[in-house]
């Protein structure tokens, strides 16, 4: 019989065997489709901008946790590349490399660092960087550039969505069909349009219930409605809701930005309507703001409600009477 | 269609195999036995031997000491070689009755048999299921008679028969229904009778649909519904069992009293039979002794008093790799230090585990899991939050005190976060906080 000390513990005993880094790598391996397209598509650009928003992400997150005598080993928990992958993912193509570092310094300095760390940030820091850059660099956050494969005028190059809102794609009859969107042969961020290699990854995470289908689900179902009722009643003037979906980041942001775990609500209740809430907003910017693209401020206006719905939704207590006769 | 469960809660792995198809083996009881006062919910028993003393086995050792207390029995005949302290399961050391057994079971003379028990008045079936110290044999160890005698202004409609041994590893229900059907049959009419209850529900997971059918043949003439339910766990607690077979929610802070219920384990119900039917009082119990730590997985009827090193020696012993000895199973199982400790009434298993592969804790990413399985519609993470920066008022206000410990949170938790630690811990400080408040 073995003399070892035997462990005396709180209960339970057993474990499942998943574990933060393990969902960080389901996410860096369901992001691998969009990254191998984004990088056929855009070519060097691609690689250059991945490695710059990584390594800027993982030093930031480095540097700060020397600041606050932190152990470093969270660098290995995968949050940050993650990070880093996403934000590079929403930047046009062709953005200077300083930009890129500068933008995943504050998405995780300020988007997520200055909480608290992993599970304490409000906002999503992809897109908090992504935000900050924008304003910062408004027209290089709005250059574009052609995916390599295709030989267009490179001056005035627009993406499907700029297309749409500035240049009357419908009337026109210049709106981007489907099918390059659905293959990604279009103009746009980096990581953002192939419709197709984000599906492949976003399947995969729906499959694992890495991610909760009710977010991608209830953002897909108030865009597609709220700017289906504008193509019914005139679909000359409005874009399918087809369209909408594929077009610019709303996959991206519906399947890898809005369902991540920290900056999502817990209850079944405030996810819907945080979903809900993301597809609506973000429709009313692409039909009526004054941006082509929503899906950002969508995910960050619906992150600050994020904590007052986990309040308002908590789980009736089993065997609670109160509310009931 | 699909079958009755309860809301929420978790589908784990069941590991029940190794011992499922082994049919109950008899311990034979070791040369000394460490019978303990205290085995129960409620205030020990109060010690009727002394040093020196003969017992027969079936003797009772200690008499209830109050309404809310349970009687112990010799688990041997022998010779009493010492009223004292001694190792215990929950850790602190209790009065222990020491018995060297002389190997011969004399049995204690028996009082007459009821030549009908089942035209025995409730209360004639209360006393003597408290005369035979008769607790729940689910774990929890609450006097069977205590929960028989609903207070004033409560009455039983229904007796819920609870077959789900929903703990993964332990199959000492199962065993007992699939070879003495009849005997908790028997027993669970005797307890319906007792309880003024009209009816008896009996509740079964489907991984052990051959136990049910097993009690349905042994049911003729008594009025029992039998429901196979969705493996789910913690089923197996109460209010769990009675909101899967009744759809009936047990009120907070309420008892299965206050929806007219009363639930007895199967263990339970054999142990009445043997109390009522064949003057048998409790001195020993079925159990499990398996695990991946244990090399010969058994189920052993075993007496009460007899140290785990025994059990464990007569399956195999421990093999090299097993770290961690546990009171019950892998969910809410107590750990345990010693090989001393000696098997007590509510022992449901003993069992052996290999030591956790290393891992840290994380911040919590907020992923909702535990949310997601609390059976109990509590928020885990925040309560142990709460918890955790001292905030028990806030804590009690958002149910910590509803917690079942079940541990569906910290299994499922990716954060690998000790959440039932923390929620314990805050337990702890409610209830201190509440009789400070009343001492004041």
């Amino acid at each position: 019989m073995s003399d070892t000390p035997f462990i005396v513990k709180s209960s339970p005993h057993w474990r499942d065997p998943d574990t933060v880094p393990r969902i960080m790598g389901r996410v860096i391996l369901a992001l691998i489709p969009a990254i191998a397209a984004s990088i056929y598509f855009f070519r060097f650009r691609a690689v250059w901008l991945y490695a710059a928003c990584v390594i800027a992400g993982l030093s930031t997150e480095a540097a700060v946790l020397l600041l606050r005598k932190k152990p470093l080993d969270s660098l290995l928990d995968g949050s940050a590349v993650i990070t880093g992958i996403l934000l590079a993912m929403c930047l046009p193509p062709a953005l200077p490399l300083s930009m890129a570092v500068i933008g995943a310094v504050v998405s995780i300095g300020l988007g997520k660092q200055v909480f608290g760390g992993l599970g304490h940030n409000i906002f999503n820091p992809a897109l908090v960087g992504r935000a900050f850059l924008s304003t910062a660099f408004p027209a290089a956050m709005t250059t574009w550039v052609p995916p390599a494969i295709l030989t267009v005028d490179t001056a005035t190059y627009a993406t499907p969505l700029g297309v749409l809102k500035f240049h009357d794609a419908v009337a026109q009859g210049t709106l981007v069909p489907l099918k390059s969107l659905f293959w990604g042969t279009v103009g746009g961020s980096l990581g953002g349009t192939s419709a197709l290699a984000l599906l492949i990854g976003g399947v995969y995470l729906l499959a694992k219930r890495t991610i909760d289908w009710r977010i991608p689900t209830g953002i897909v179902l108030s865009t597609a409605s709220f700017v289906g009722v504008f193509w019914v009643a005139a679909p000359d003037r409005y874009a399918s809701p087809l369209f909408h979906l594929l077009s610019g980041g709303l996959l991206l942001g519906a399947l890898f930005m809005a369902t991540d775990m920290v900056t999502s609500p817990v209850t079944r209740a405030a996810t819907w309507i945080y979903a809900a809430g993301i597809g609506l907003i973000s429709a009313v910017i692409r039909l009526f703001g004054g941006f082509p693209e929503g899906i950002m401020y969508a995910i960050l206006f619906m992150n600050t409600f994020v904590p007052l719905l986990n309040i308002l939704t908590r789980p009736r207590i089993f065997g609670d009477r109160r509310g009931r006769a | 269609m699909s079958k009755r469960t309860f809301r929420r809660g978790l589908h784990l792995p069941e590991q029940k195999t190794p011992t499922a198809g082994k049919p109950v083996e008899r311990l034979i009881a070791p040369e000394k036995l460490f019978v303990p006062l205290s085995q129960h919910f409620g205030k020990p028993a109060k010690p009727l031997v002394k040093k020196g003393e003969a017992v027969l086995l079936g003797q009772i050792l200690g008499e209830a000491d109050s309404a809310f207390s349970s009687a112990v029995h010799a688990p041997a005949s022998g010779r009493v070689l010492g009223v004292d302290l001694h190792p215990f399961p929950s850790g602190t050391p209790v009065m222990t009755v020491t018995i060297e057994n002389d190997g011969r079971d004399d049995k204690v003379p028996e009082p007459e048999r009821p030549a009908f028990p089942f035209s025995l008045s409730p209360e004639d079936i209360i006393r003597r299921i408290r005369r035979a110290g008769v607790v729940g044999l689910g774990g929890a160890a609450f006097p069977t008679a205590v929960k028989l005698s609903p207070p004033k202004g409560k009455s039983i409609d229904t007796l819920i028969l609870n077959g789900c041994e929903c703990e993964p590893v332990q199959t000492g229900d199962y065993r007992l229904m699939l070879e003495f059907p009849a005997d908790i049959v028997k027993g669970a009419e005797l307890l319906r009778i007792a309880a003024g209850a009209r009816r008896i529900v009996v509740g079964v997971e489907d991984n052990k649909a051959d136990a049910l059918e097993a009690l349905r043949a042994e049911a003729g003439g008594i009025p029992a519904a039998f429901e196979l339910l969705q493996t789910k766990y913690p089923q197996g607690a109460e209010k769990m069992l009675i909101s899967a077979l009744l759809e009936r929610a047990v009120p907070r802070g309420g008892l299965p009293f206050d929806v007219g219920v009363v639930v007895q384990n199967v263990a339970t119900a054999k142990a009445v039979w043997d109390a009522v039917g064949e003057n048998k009082p409790l001195y020993e119990r079925v159990l499990t002794c398996a695990g991946p730590g244990i090399n010969d997985p058994k189920n052993l009827l075993v007496r009460v008093g007899t140290p785990i090193r025994s059990v464990i020696d007569r399956c195999g012993g421990l093999n090299d790799g097993a770290a961690l000895l546990t009171f019950g199973g892998p969910m809410m199982g107590i750990s345990q230090a010693i090989l001393d400790v000696p098997v007590i009434k509510s022992t449901t298993g003993v069992l052996a585990f290999r030591r956790d592969p290393p891992g840290r804790e994380y911040s919590c990413i907020r992923c909702a899991r535990c949310v997601e399985h609390c059976p109990m519609g509590l928020v885990p993470t925040g309560l142990a939050k709460l918890a955790r920066f001292d905030r028990y008022e806030e804590a009690e206000k958002r149910g910590i005190m509803d917690c079942l410990e079940c541990g569906c949170c910290q299994y499922i938790c990716p954060a690998r976060i000790p959440l039932v630690q923390w929620i314990r811990l805050g337990k702890n400080r409610v209830v201190a906080g509440r009789s400070g408040k009343s001492a004041a």
